[in-house]
């Protein structure tokens, strides 16, 4: 289906990446944010608070980030889109409701714009160094959906595919922005309603008698049912059967874990979306992510006005990570670069899936600021003299 | 063929007996005043979510037979105020322990009192964490025996009826699972109850807390509350604190009418705010014409 108009802000803006992303938020269907105020991610519900009684739907301050994450979660089951937004600490509270929502499978967004940690950190400067926590902060096994903008209108258009992903595979996106992208200004465009496409939740067309709660559909996701339909289904956070009754045992353990990872890993080719540029006859390949990627592109133009043959992977979805591509690519060139501000996370990704085919070369930067592109330039020209190729 | 199916027996998940409570415990007391008041209220079962954290008591969400959430430690109040704000005709129970909604959870408890949510809370206080196994929690009486408190308890509780008017409750009263009458019709008043209502039901937990304070079974309890419980409505909530083995006040301590809930203040401000209301009606509430200002950069909304 198409966007509701009544959300969607058409025309050319002037927004920084964390207005965007609550553009994106509206755009997609977002009509209630539980949130809690952090710097750098407050942008966007304040913009929301400000938005949302002209679109209809509701903004709720609460009281901590662990309240936020759930009621969202609330907010989903009675019918509503919803997400909720912070950065770094308050990431950290939310950690037991993104397992709650992978395990209760409740498609809903959350927005890390990530800043400098551990602890309180860096409030108002940049880093990417949640990006591990945003795949494994939540305990015991799951798979997870992470996505990555670049640029403010980026923090549009792929806040609606975060949306509709959530609402596809009825769980929990990680919008994993950073300071950086969700404070640059820059020209955003925003479509009319009828170009944006929508995925709607899916309700269940079952009889009540007929209806599971976590009975999985052909491709492994179960269907919801609407509150109060008098479905009386019951949701747990506990091992459930496929009634969502509690089963706690080693079977009903292994059916539903490997059903919620598998749900994810079956989509990995349409899930994962990466940019690419000069990959085809490139020796070296520069793999980055958010706004790591818009310093990286500087470095890799002046290694090819060197004369170097430099690709540009960049990864608008992190999780699940792309293994697959990876190793495709790590037989085809001497070196992979992965710059992130970061101690090095990503690239450990990278090493594991390139399995020894062709060098990796971390550019770690802790955060506070971004890289400079001399740092990138020079590991492209280390990764271009050497290699296994 | 004689009937023997149970009145209420449509208001439980059948296929989910026999509970998990022990023997002697009120959780089961509790949740069948709650399906009478339920029955009494009249109200549309599918009408109706009931929400719990975790915990003994946070069990009750997976044996009523409606729309039931059983969510996470602490949180069953902020989930059902997302619940609430996005499904605003579905009337909300929160149905959890001491432990859960005071304990770990009572930010949230203050909170959702202070906006005037509206939610009907039911607080099981066993005097301990049971489901973990009998330690001390929030609301234990001083020198009582826990698992983590093997000497004794030696910090103040929380006087919930007391916490409750503080933070806002518009309907709060406390009966023990002997006062079974008292409890379904207080557990029907606070259904009937616009905004964030509170019912405390002393309960024992035979296994753990009497077991540990060698107060005797279920039974020998019931006696206790039956002797000890002092009948004072509209008592002042600074009284009913819960001393070890010491009489204590139940009744029904406030019941105030006509203070607006959270959604009721947020329209009403909207309507005042906006004057331009375009009318349109969604199921969270109006639709307004606004203008939000960001940097200098001013955004008109759309107006359809």
């Amino acid at each position: 289906m198409k966007a509701d108009p009544k959300g969607v802000l058409t025309g050319t803006h002037y927004l920084d990446g964390d207005h965007a992303a609550c553009e994106g938020a509206l755009a997609a269907g977002c009509r209630y944010i539980a949130g809690y105020p952090i710097t750098p991610s407050t942008e966007v519900v304040e913009r929301f608070a400000g938005r949302i009684p002209c679109v209809g739907g509701i903004f709720m301050q609460m009281e901590d980030e662990i309240a936020s994450s759930i009621a969202i979660q609330g907010a989903v089951w009675a019918g509503a889109k919803a997400m909720t937004v912070t950065s770094g600490p308050g990431f950290s509270l939310m950690m037991e409701h993104i397992g709650l929502a992978i395990m209760a499978e409740v498609p809903c967004v959350f927005i890390n714009v990530q800043r400098g940690g551990p602890s309180t950190g860096l409030p108002t400067l940049p880093a990417q160094s949640d990006m591990m926590q945003a795949r494994w902060g939540s305990h015991g096994d799951y798979e997870v959906i992470a996505l990555c903008p670049n640029s403010p209108q980026e923090c549009f258009d792929l806040m609606i595919t975060a949306f509709n992903m959530s609402e596809r595979f009825r769980t929990p996106v990680m919008f994993m922005m950073d300071e950086c992208v969700g404070h640059m200004t820059e020209r955003v465009i925003i479509p009319s309603a009828d170009k944006i496409d929508i995925v709607p939740r899916k309700y269940t067309k079952k009889s009540p008698s007929e209806y599971k709660a976590y009975q999985p559909n052909e491709v492994l996701i179960p269907e919801m049912a609407e509150l109060g339909k008098g479905y009386n289904f019951h949701i747990t956070g506990l091992t459930h059967d496929e009634k969502g009754y509690p089963a706690m045992n080693e079977d009903s353990q292994k059916k539903l874990v490997s059903r919620l990872i598998n749900k994810i890993q079956q989509y990995k080719k349409e899930i994962i979306l990466i940019e690419e540029d000069g990959i085809k006859d490139a020796e070296v390949v520069v793999m980055s992510y958010g706004i790591t990627s818009r310093v990286a592109e500087k470095a890799i133009l002046d290694a090819r006005s060197k004369g170097l043959k430099v690709g540009k992977a960049r990864l608008k979805t992190v999780w699940p990570f792309a293994d697959e591509y990876v190793l495709d690519l790590s037989k085809k060139v001497k070196a992979i670069v992965v710059p992130e501000l970061n101690a090095g996370q990503i690239v450990r990704e990278v090493e594991r899936a390139v399995k020894g085919n062709c060098e990796v070369i971390s550019v770690p930067h802790l955060g506070g600021g971004v890289h400079k592109p001399e740092l990138i330039l020079e590991a492209i020209l280390k990764g271009a003299k050497g290699g296994k190729h | 063929m004689e009937n023997t199916k149970h009145p209420l027996s449509k208001y439980l998940r059948e296929d989910r007996m026999p509970h998990m409570w022990c023997p002697g415990c009120g959780i089961g007391t509790a949740m069948n005043a709650f399906m009478h008041a339920l029955d009494k209220s009249g109200m549309e079962k599918n009408n109706v979510a009931v929400v719990s954290g975790i915990g003994c008591t946070g069990r009750v969400a997976g044996y009523l037979n409606v729309d039931s959430f059983h969510t996470t430690h602490g949180r069953a109040i902020p989930f059902s105020e997302g619940l609430k704000a996005a499904s605003p005709d579905t009337k909300v129970i929160v149905f959890s322990g001491d432990g859960d909604l005071i304990s770990i959870g009572g930010n949230h408890f203050i909170h959702a009192g202070r906006k005037n949510m509206d939610l009907t809370v039911i607080c099981v206080n066993n005097l301990n964490y049971a489901m973990t196994g009998g330690q001390v929690s929030a609301t234990t009486p001083v020198r009582s025996i826990t698992a983590t408190a093997p000497h004794g308890s030696f910090t103040t509780p929380f006087n919930l009826p007391f916490l409750a008017e503080a933070s806002g409750a518009v309907y709060v009263a406390r009966w023990t699972v002997y006062h079974v009458r008292d409890l379904q019709k207080a557990m029907l008043e606070a259904l009937n109850k616009k905004g964030f209502s509170f019912v405390e039901v002393i309960s024992p937990c035979p296994t753990l807390y009497e077991r540990r304070n060698k107060m005797g079974d279920g039974l020998t309890r019931m006696k206790f509350y039956k002797d000890n419980s002092i009948l004072k409505n509209g008592a002042d909530t600074k009284e009913t604190n819960i001393e070890i083995n010491k009489p204590f006040v139940v009744g029904k301590f406030i019941d105030i009418e006509g203070k607006p809930t959270y959604l009721e203040s947020m329209n009403k401000y909207y309507d005042e705010t906006f004057q331009c209301e375009l009318g349109y009606k969604t199921y969270k509430g109006t639709r307004y014409s606004c203008n939000i200002s960001d940097g200098g950069v001013s955004e008109g909304c759309m107006d359809d």
